[in-house]
């Protein structure tokens, strides 16, 4: 028996809510469109040095058709500045998951085209996160590197001293047994100059591709040595005199084509196990719906199955125990053939849909079926009844069950995820294998609201205490701040542009990024890689 | 009476005789060269012998080796096909000497028919109406020169033992005519073995009409109606058709009669033709007799419904015509094209090379005559001659509507063929009004058939082509990835350059995969390409528009067939490029072909356009002219040497 929707497209609720979940995702496209365009003003001067764009280079990296997920393409944004009209999402760098001559790759890309690829916070933020997914999901690491290294006009010591983890994950990637690339397309000097040294192969480009400890400049200052940028670190004297660079590439298209010819040569798949053939049937109810039947208020409620009956193979699904801790649902469906545990919330988690998400997570843990959680809580149940009914032990429970379950979890914010309910549904800290968030997505300790009622019952406490009176005015203006300083915090936008999740997505394209990061993962557990306690050596 | 066959011949005609030989239950002895080893005669035969390596002397062309295939068990007679032996009477009647039965005619109606001189007084003899000429036994420049000046120009120079437009030279005027004889004494003499010569007055602008004739054992001679092929270049027929468009029954009674009274007046045995100059005055001339099987006889098949080879198979076996007269009918109308490995936008030279996609037409009215099979190589050895087209309708209109569409969809990929000019051809509107002449091709293609530039909106197909391929070929690489991923990115659209050329342009197109398909940029022109179909039946959406077409890409090289075009891309790497070596004081051989003669010689001084040497390829003698003026360094060939396309003939130090 299938589920039957209880969604009326023609409804002026179905009107509303797309009109405002497509408005959101036109804002996303708007922002992540940002970078693209100030990159691209700087096509004509790489193009006199006989370079191509960065994004050019990434496009010729991939096979084409193939698909990619692109992973922190806000990272920076409200960082950068505080106007959300100027601030430019990216943090000069592109990052994804894509396909190289057939092969499953991180792949990270300087955008030299926005501040010559100079690293800021968000930068590092978002490269330690791509180096982390590889190491978790094995898969090869490829740098496209042209940077002008740290931002020193924004430098802060933290920068300097968490830097030194790009190297030690490359170093870290190596001895896993995952290759990692890198192509010198631009300068890579002083510490960035340790990215063609700690990675496995680098392909350097003539006449652009550079690498030093410290350019022309740095070593007059230092050294007083009136030094040329290219016999210091110019990829040609590399590759035939200090034997840093393996090949030499006449431009940066021919870098690009070396590179992928290098990963082919790896025959990465060769131990793949064959994945079993299987047969699914795509969603009865069209994706597309999910923009019309989400309110993007996560104050009114829905049944999150409408959503699962758009996102798991041919609309079906097996609910685990639907009479009991009825807002937390769980499910068992499909993805792409791939059977999975699904997690969602219709309203605050109480003790018994504690118990019923712990006990399925460890079902799905029994099973090695990967789990999604669909985060749409507003926490656990507060109040009398619910403490002494064992909330905290409950909540406790599911949030060990998460912790400690060892298979695939993907994480979707899709509406609010609040508190410690953020946790039991496996949010930023638990380290899903893969976190995104739809753009009407709100998080945080608690709603802005919530926060300005707790703070103005504190202060009316207090005022009582000492006798004053309550400065009403005041206390409506400090009531709207805190709201204010709570909900920008929480929105998807600002919370993506501080790297606490991999990504804001369209939510029409949930089922394509579920797939594909069920894909990754299962991919990345089945992969035998032959890991060593050292790296691979240049010598 | 024989139950088994030798087929001394290769490509189509082989292949053709083959087909009506296991229709009549015969078996099939096929013969082959190393060249030939992967060829469809070799699979089709039941059995087959091979005789040599490639080049036609020491195979196709050689009495002994065929008779010698010949003693193969059960073996009783051999089809000589067209070409060749066919026409070689010493050849007919040593397979009469072995035993054999030679199907075709008596070796005397060869020799007889073979040598023009002899044929022109035997039919002059019979009555046949025959063009004013000279065909005398003094072959001196002298006599010829004096007979040329008395006949008056234009005048045809041909070899006397010739056929099929080799040895055969249109002389304008009389200052012309020691140089023609030069070239036609030796093209003949390489090409036949004899030099002699006759001269002919050449009618004007006159249309090639022949008539298929057929007699018996029992002596029975009919015709079977005509054939016009006009259409021709160099005296090369291009296109052939049945009936003639400005036939009348009159006319048709009165042409009938003549080829049937030329055909008797040898003692005709089988399949022959007749063929006529027919000037516009409805005036007719005997031009020649062919006595073997034409290549353009399906046309006369598809008009009569009668099976030629199966007639030819059953007269060798001494049964009478099945057939009077009155009982030929002609019904409708039948056109053929003959598809050729050449370049018709550099002059037609012949080309060589693999086929890599073979996909003959089908359908109602049509039939592909072909010998070929993917996965062979266009050898340089024989005639570049890949198939024939052939469709038929109740009306010439139809059938040529049936034929375009014919020729669109037959698709040999891998070399270069004229399958575009002949589909051009097809859409002339002299073509089209059936007023043609054998000047046709010159008057519409005064510069030869020009090459044309792909269409933006076919460079857009070919990168589409191109990526999808690209796309797949990761797909079959990868790990675990489901089809419905493929297009779909979460990052805004990535574009990347990406840089073709065609022939000697270069082409820079920008292309991004989208979700429903590519988004391809050709300069400022942008075209949206969604692909459905395999690369054999490839239907393409184009910015809206259907295009129907076949793709075949390997390595870099990505060939198309769009309509009637056929278009070679090759995809170009960075960083690879080479500066086209562009020398003009190189000069390379612009086909395989065998040295004629050599008139370079070292320190020689040329001017630009001067001969420095003549190479034949295929059947035509090409002449290999300076590109620029200056002094010659070195000749590294010599007459007799046979060269590959490319080599370097000669080198000239440019003044």
């Amino acid at each position: 028996m299938g589920f039957v929707s209880q969604v009326i497209r023609d409804s002026e609720t179905y009107a509303r809510n797309r009109a405002d979940m497509l408005a959101l995702a036109e804002e996303l496209r708007g922002l992540e469109a940002r970078p693209v365009a100030l990159s691209e003003q700087r096509r004509e001067r790489m193009e006199a040095r006989e370079q191509i764009t960065p994004r050019d280079r990434l496009a010729r990296l991939l096979d084409p058709g193939m698909p990619f997920l692109q992973l922190h393409s806000l990272a920076g944004y409200m960082v950068d500045s505080d106007d959300p009209e100027a601030s430019v999402p990216g943090a000069s760098v592109i990052i994804g998951i894509g396909f190289v001559s057939g092969v499953r790759c991180v792949v990270v890309v300087d955008d030299s085209g926005i501040k010559a690829g100079a690293m800021t916070q968000m930068t590092m933020a978002a490269f330690l996160s791509a180096q982390e997914m590889a190491l978790r999901q094995n898969l090869p690491f490829v740098h496209l590197v042209e940077s002008a290294g740290a931002n020193l006009m924004e430098y802060k010591v933290e920068l300097w001293a968490n830097g030194g983890k790009l190297f030690r994950n490359l170093a870290r990637l190596s001895a896993a047994g995952l290759p990692n690339l890198a192509i010198l397309h631009g300068p890579s000097t002083a510490g960035g100059a340790y990215m063609p040294g700690l990675a496995d192969y680098v392909v350097g480009v003539k006449k652009n591709g550079m690498a030093a400890l410290a350019g022309a400049a740095l070593v007059h200052a230092a050294t007083g040595e009136k030094a040329d940028d290219r016999d210091l670190g110019g990829s040609e004297i590399h590759a035939s005199v200090s034997g840093l660079v393996e090949y030499l590439a006449e431009d940066d298209a021919h870098g690009v084509e070396m590179a992928r010819d290098v990963i082919a040569r790896l025959d990465w798949n060769k131990s793949l196990p064959p994945r079993r053939e299987r047969s699914y049937a795509e969603p009865r109810l069209d994706v597309d719906e999910i923009a019309g039947l989400v309110p993007t208020d996560y104050r009114i409620p829905y049944d999150v199955r409408e959503v699962v009956a758009r996102i798991v193979d041919g609309s079906e699904f097996e609910d685990f125990k639907p009479r009991y801790g009825v807002s937390t649902v769980c499910l068992q469906a499909a993805i792409n053939g791939i059977a999975v545990g699904i997690i969602g919330n219709n309203g605050p988690i109480d003790p018994a849909g504690a118990t019923k998400a712990a006990q399925f997570i460890q079902l799905c843990g029994q099973a090695d079926t990967p789990l999604i959680f669909l985060n749409n809580t507003t926490g656990y149940m507060v109040g009398t009844q619910y403490e002494q009914a064992g909330m905290i032990k409950h909540g406790a429970k599911m949030i060990q069950a998460v912790t400690s379950v060892d298979v695939p979890r993907i994480t979707l914010y899709i509406g609010a995820s609040f508190g410690a309910g953020n946790y039991g549904m496996s949010g930023f800290a638990y380290e899903p294998d893969f976190l995104f968030a739809w753009p009407n997505a709100t998080t945080g300790v608690m709603g802005g609201e919530q926060a300005a009622g707790t703070m103005e019952m504190v202060a009316r406490a207090g005022a009582k205490r000492k006798g004053e009176e309550v400065d009403e005015a005041l206390l409506a203006k400090q009531s709207a701040a805190i709201a204010a300083h709570f909900d920008r915090q929480a929105g998807a936008f600002h919370t993506s542009g501080r790297c606490l999740d991999h990504g804001v997505i369209d939510p029409r394209d949930t089922r394509l990024v579920l797939g594909f990061c069920l894909e990754t993962c299962l991919e990345g557990r089945a992969r035998k890689v032959k890991p060593g306690s050292y790296g691979v050596a240049r010598f | 009476m024989f139950d088994a066959i030798l087929v001394a011949n290769r490509g189509e005609i082989a292949a053709r005789i083959i087909r009506s030989a296991r229709e009549m239950g015969l078996r099939t002895v096929a013969v082959y060269t190393t060249a030939d080893a992967k060829a469809l005669h070799v699979a089709l035969a039941d059995e087959a012998v091979w005789i040599g390596e490639g080049p036609v002397g020491d195979s196709y062309l050689d009495a002994e080796k065929i008779l010698g295939a010949a003693r193969e068990p059960g073996v009783g007679a051999i089809h000589p096909g067209y070409g060749f032996l066919s026409e070689n009477a010493d050849f007919a009647r040593a397979v009469e000497a072995a035993g054999l039965v030679f199907i075709g005619p008596e070796p005397d109606a060869i020799r007889a028919m073979g040598n023009k001189a002899e044929a022109k007084r035997l039919m002059q003899a019979a009555g046949v109406p025959c063009v004013q000429g000279y065909e005398g036994a003094d072959q001196s420049d002298a006599a010829l020169t004096q007979a040329a000046e008395e006949i008056g120009f234009p005048l045809m120079v041909k070899a006397a033992a010739g056929g099929g437009g080799r040895g055969m030279r249109l002389v304008m005027q009389a200052d012309a005519v020691p140089q023609a004889l030069a070239l036609a004494r030796s093209e003949a003499k390489g090409a036949f073995g004899s030099d002699e010569l006759i001269l002919e007055k050449a009618i004007v602008e006159p249309r090639h009409v022949e008539f298929q004739v057929f007699a018996d054992t029992h002596g029975n001679i009919i015709h079977l109606g005509e054939r016009d092929c006009s259409v021709q270049r160099r005296h090369q027929k291009v296109v052939e058709e049945a009936p003639c468009p400005v036939m009348t029954p009159d006319l048709r009674a009165a042409m009938g009669a003549a080829a049937v009274e030329a055909a008797r007046a040898v003692h005709y045995r089988g399949a022959g033709t007749v063929e006529f100059l027919l000037d516009g005055s409805g005036a007719f001339y005997f031009l020649e007799m062919n006595t073997r099987l034409q290549v353009e006889h399906p046309v006369t098949e598809m008009v009569t419904g009668l099976d030629l080879v199966a007639l030819q198979i059953a007269v060798a076996q001494g049964e009478a015509l099945p057939l009077t007269q009155e009982d030929v009918a002609l019904n409708g109308h039948a056109i053929e094209v003959r598809l050729y490995a050449e370049d018709p936008a550099s002059g037609y030279l012949p080309v060589t090379g693999p086929v890599d996609l073979w996909q003959p037409a089908v359908g109602p009215g049509v039939r592909v005559d072909a010998g070929v099979v993917e996965g062979q190589e266009v050898s340089p050895f024989y005639d570049p001659m890949l198939a024939k087209i052939i469709a038929q309708g109740p009306t010439r209109a139809a059938a040529r509507r049936r034929l375009v569409r014919a020729v669109e969809e037959t698709v040999l990929l891998g070399t270069a063929t004229n399958a575009a000019f002949l589909a051009d051809v097809l859409g002339q509107p002299a073509f089209v009004a059936g007023e043609v002449t054998t000047g046709l091709l010159d008057q519409v293609y005064p510069q030869g058939f020009p090459a044309s530039d792909p269409a933006p909106r076919d460079i857009a197909l070919a990168v589409a082509v191109l990526m999808q391929h690209d796309r797949d070929a990761a797909l079959a690489r990868a790990g675990y990835v489901s089809p419905d991923q493929l297009g779909w990115s979460s990052a805004p659209l990535l574009s990347r350059g990406l840089s073709l050329s065609a022939g000697e342009r270069r082409i820079d197109a920008s292309v991004s995969a989208a979700r429903a398909g590519w988004q391809v940029w050709v300069g400022e022109e942008r075209f949206d390409v969604t692909l459905e179909g395999q690369n054999r039946s490839l239907r393409a959406r184009i910015n809206g528009q259907t295009v129907d077409a076949v793709a075949h890409v390997a390595g870099d090289k990505v060939q198309l067939a769009v309509g009637a075009e056929r278009l070679t891309f090759h995809r170009l790497h960075a960083g690879a490029q080479e500066e086209a070596a562009a020398s003009g004081g190189r000069v390379t051989a612009p086909m395989p072909g065998l040295v004629l003669a050599v008139e370079a010689a070292p320190g020689a001084s040329v001017a630009k356009g001067d001969t420095l040497a003549v190479l034949e390829a295929m059947k035509m003698q090409h002449q290999i002219t300076a590109a620029v003026s200056g002094t010659v360094r070195e000749v590294h060939v010599a007459a007799g040497q046979q060269l590959a396309s490319g080599d370097v003939m000669i080198e000239i130090d440019e003044r």
